[in-house]
């Protein structure tokens, strides 16, 4: 009955989703419902003089509009930042504004209506007096002197300065290079876009005093924790948070938004249940950015092509306020992975976290490691071409030897296993790269802009040990929690912390929850997402499910078959040393005496019958496991691109698409597969694309689906995904995070593709997006001499 | 004003607002809440149904132009049993978090349909009005390319 891992079963969740049953907060409707809107501001910064909601009040079908003022006689709804760099100097986040406003999109006022039409009717009809002010824009220009202050209180705007690296080995790096890659970079500013809108439902029972909130969360667990001890004032084993299904995170689900306070708030306030949901434009103003980082970087190396040095100043623009994780992003997720797959001795990095008034910059589909691997990868190809080497050449003389994990790098982390050079060996191969350089040497004769690019990269995946978050600032550890609970008649539900918004749990953590006990995938059901049943949890991000979450269920699992041993070696008069569960047959037997057996099912009868039990054992069969991680994961890629762009029009067409990871062992190549495949689009999406663009002012100009480029099917070519495999040594399935290679990976392979097109007109970088009119006017600006 | 429709064979008759939507009337009249809303510019195609045998974006239409219409949505798919493209999308794992799908779904139906012989770049084109976040799109054109062959009774 075992080894459903590793087979590519196609997913137990999809029914539901096919025929148009998903389970998600905007499709829930309860008795005598009321709907909220939440009136925003038009304004980066700006005063707030006066608020008349006169008019609003007196529409037919309004219920209630209530204001800053009106949270704050009830004093709740500051929001907490979770992770404390050292010197944080942290401004206040309120659910709802009092004097200022300072983003577009920042919050003034709620509305309660009877429907959502005249929600919205109503927040239209509420006169804000603002008194606008200058914007400070910019991550790098707000931190000039005379720059519009966000916060009193942040200097400079400046909320923390972090630093990473041996500073003495570094300058000696550069002072003892023959060559020195400077580079001046900006990682724009990305727009996550999960299809589904943010959206939040509450329900009060004055009777029990009791707090429902669906909400849509990558980690319902964790915000009830917040709530429940910060913002809402309802003690946490009050409050039920529910997260069914969601349509997607990619990080802007992580953290605790002011309407999951606003929405319970307003319903007990009001005695009825409120619904709220976020058209998309809400969201492009209200969901947590990603990126936008200025950068200046510089790379030392010798004249064999052998790196020595690495470093960046980092610039991260955080913002108006510090979302829940927000300071992480930038730190200790960026500067630590600053070795990327290669031995490099001196690495030093420092970031300013800088407060602007734009929408808040959290976490991001690969968070602070995607800008890393952007940094190395950018450095290391034109290095490549400094020194006139082969940009596969360059880093595989750079790799670290397989025989050298675990790697301490200089920059704290302690990679836990990889074969780098099998890696190589696999992409050139199906890339067949001798063949791609061959055949762009005949395109650039013909005059064409063809162009292959490469990136390796690496992510710490799997966070985060819990002392290590202590250490780093984290205000929580990063464990994850796995029930097993093995029923009367023989059933299993699976109950896990991790949260799936896409990911595919429901299938991949039943089968391998099947292989602990060899029991058929049918008598298995995984449980996520509901508080309630989900006693403790820390959800799912930065590609931990799998390698944390599932590594709890293995190890209560373990439990179970030890407790079952024990029961089965009594029940057949045995000694416990002789009895083995045997998980092909789903029983333990008695060593040597085959027939000796009691089933899988028998023994979950007796276990709550509690007829006969050995001396000292409870009846019941339940075990749970906190699972806290040993280590990151260290998965790791290589991608090749190859693309050509049209002379005419700078549009970039990519013609082939290799992707070769090494994310450990694999519980469903069908999941894995599709993993990469979204996450190299992603990826793509913002080397070519996507761009969150605010004016001088601070106006979101890309505030739409029509203004902000989304990836769509017709820009991309079938993409070929082959795998090597280095297991993990420290979990328990030796997996490693697959979630965001993809993305980590493709930004810098079609960028190096891109920039090696346009290497013979002599450009050497752009930043992104790489947008058909940006290549346009360089290869213009090249062919008319200019620069 | 009253509308009068089928919706999946079955007939309603309502009140509505004119200004409602026929997405929200979808799912919030008639509690048809497969059909999502993804965006409010009419561009991700998650609202898409279809139409008087059209597929259409919902969020584009107000409920009282589609009076008199036959409507089809992603709840009136399945036969029974999976629509071939429902079943293609499940083997191939052309769907993660869900929320494009139904959209997606009945976009791809209409472009099966409607199209004979469709190449790779013809569906890549024909789907290029709907926004998936989640799969990179590669297997839902696998998922189209399979259905297509379904579809049109071959192997």
């Amino acid at each position: 009955m075992a080894a459903n891992i590793g087979q590519s079963i196609r997913r137990f969740e999809d029914p539901r989703f096919l025929q148009g049953q998903g389970k998600y907060v905007a499709n829930l409707t309860l008795p005598n419902m009321a709907y909220m809107a939440v009136k925003r501001s038009p304004h980066a910064h700006a005063r707030i003089n006066g608020i008349d909601s006169s008019a609003a009040e007196a529409m037919d079908g309004v219920i209630a509009v209530f204001t800053g003022h009106d949270l704050e006689a009830d004093d709740i709804g500051w929001l907490p930042c979770g992770w404390q760099v050292p010197d944080l100097r942290m401004p206040a986040l309120r659910a709802l504004v009092l004097h200022k406003v300072r983003h577009v999109g920042d919050r003034v006022a709620i509305v309660l209506a009877e429907s959502p039409y005249i929600a919205e009717d109503a927040v239209e009809a509420i006169q804000v007096d603002y008194e606008p002010l200058p914007a400070a824009i910019g991550a790098r220009k707000a931190t000039e002197p005379g720059a519009p202050q966000v916060h009193r209180g942040v200097d400079n705007n400046t909320c923390f300065v972090w630093e990473l690296g041996d500073k003495e080995a570094h300058e000696k790096a550069f002072a003892e290079a023959d060559h020195i890659v400077e580079l001046d970079l900006i990682n724009q500013r990305l727009i996550a876009t999960a299809m589904e809108p943010r959206a939040a439902v509450a329900q009060w029972n004055a009777f029990t005093e009791e707090m429902t909130l669906w909400t849509t969360s990558q980690n319902p667990n964790l915000i009830r924790w917040v709530m429940g001890a910060f913002t809402l004032k309802i003690p946490e084993h009050k409050l039920r948070l529910i997260s069914p299904d969601v349509g997607g995170g990619f990080g802007s689900k992580i953290p605790h938004y002011p309407e999951e306070v606003l929405v319970p708030w307003a319903a007990r306030k009001i005695g009825r249940p409120v619904k709220w949901v976020a058209a998309r434009s809400e969201s492009a103003m209200s969901d947590t950015q990603g990126r936008d980082h200025v950068t200046r970087a510089r790379l030392a190396l010798k004249n064999d092509g052998t790196i020595t040095g690495i470093g960046v100043e980092t610039w991260a623009d955080m913002g108006a306020y510090l979302s829940i994780v927000a300071p992480l992003i930038p730190t200790a997720f960026y500067i630590t992975v600053l070795s990327g797959l290669y031995k490099i001795p001196g690495i030093y990095g420092k970031t300013y976290g800088v407060m602007t008034n734009t929408v808040w910059v959290d976490a991001y589909r690969g968070a602070g490691r995607p800008e890393a691997a952007y940094v190395i990868e950018r450095l290391v190809d034109m290095a490549a071409h400094k020194l006139g080497m082969d940009p596969i050449a360059l880093r595989e003389k750079n790799l670290i030897p397989a025989d050298e994990f675990p790697y301490q790098t200089p920059v704290a982390l302690s990679y836990d296993s990889g074969n780098y050079k099998g890696l190589f060996a696999k992409a050139l191969d199906v890339a067949n790269y001798e063949k791609l350089r061959r055949d762009q040497e005949k395109a650039r004769a013909e005059g064409r802009l063809v162009g292959v690019g490469v990136a390796s990269c690496i992510e710490a995946s799997g966070p985060v040990p819990s002392a290590v978050s202590g250490a780093l600032g984290g205000v929580t550890g990063f464990w994850e929690a796995g029930t097993i609970r093995v029923h009367a008649s023989g059933k299993v539900t699976a109950i896990t912390g991790a949260h799936s918004h896409g990911q595919g749990h429901d299938t991949t953590f039943v089968q391998i929850v099947a292989d602990q006990f060899g029991v058929s995938m049918d008598d298995v059901d995984l449980v996520h997402g509901d508080t309630a049943v989900v006693t403790n949890g820390m959800g799912t991000y930065g590609s931990r499910s799998t390698s944390v979450g599932a590594s709890a269920l293995v190890k209560s699992s373990e439990k179970i078959r030890e407790k079952m041993k024990k029961l089965a070696a009594h029940l057949l008069e045995a000694d416990v040393a002789d009895v083995v569960y045997d998980t092909e047959k789903a029983a333990v037997y008695v060593k040597g005496s085959p027939d000796k057996s009691k089933s899988f099912g028998d023994l979950a009868y007796a276990a709550y019958t509690g007829h006969s039990l050995p001396e000292g054992m409870e009846p019941g069969l339940e075990e749970i496991t906190y699972y806290d991680p040993h280590n990151f994961t260290y998965p790791n890629s290589l991608h090749i691109a190859q693309v050509e762009i049209d002379r005419d029009t700078g549009e970039v067409s990519i013609q082939r698409y290799v992707a070769v990871d090494d994310v450990g062992n694999v519980i469903n190549p069908l999941i894995v597969e599709g993993q990469v495949l979204g996450g190299v689009a992603q990826g793509v999406g913002q080397a070519l694309w996507e761009h969150g663009v605010y004016d001088e002012n601070g106006q979101l100009v890309s505030g739409t689906l029509l203004d902000y480029a989304m990836p769509r099917a017709d820009r991309f070519p079938m993409i070929e995904t082959a795998r090597t495999v280095t297991p993990s040594p420290h979990n328990p399935l030796g997996v490693k995070g697959v979630g965001e290679m993809g993305t980590i990976t493709a930004t810098p392979t079609i960028v190096n593709a891109v920039l090696d097109a346009l290497a013979p007109l002599g450009i050497d970088h752009l930043d992104m997006p790489l947008s058909a009119p940006k290549i346009h006017a360089a290869i213009q600006g090249r062919m008319n001499g200019g620069d | 004003m009253q509308v009068s429709l089928t919706v999946n064979g079955k007939n309603y008759r309502r009140d509505v607002e004119p200004r409602t939507l026929l997405v929200d009337f979808l799912r919030d009249h008639l509690n048809l809440t497969g059909t999502n809303i993804g965006c409010d510019t009419s561009q991700c195609g998650s609202c898409t149904i279809h139409m008087n045998g059209e597929a259409v974006k919902s969020c584009t239409v107000l409920t009282v132009q589609a009076d008199g219409a036959d409507l089809r949505t992603i709840e009136g798919l399945a036969n029974g049993e999976l629509h071939p493209m429902q079943n293609a999308f499940w083997n191939e794992h052309g769907l993660q978090c869900g929320f494009c799908t139904p959209g997606m779904i009945m976009s791809a139906v209409k472009l099966v349909e409607n199209g004979k012989n469709l190449s790779e770049e013809d569906i890549r084109h024909g789907l290029e009005g709907n926004i998936c976040r989640c799969t990179g799109y590669q297997n839902i054109v696998k998922a189209v390319q399979a259905a297509a062959k379904e579809m049109a009774g071959g192997d």
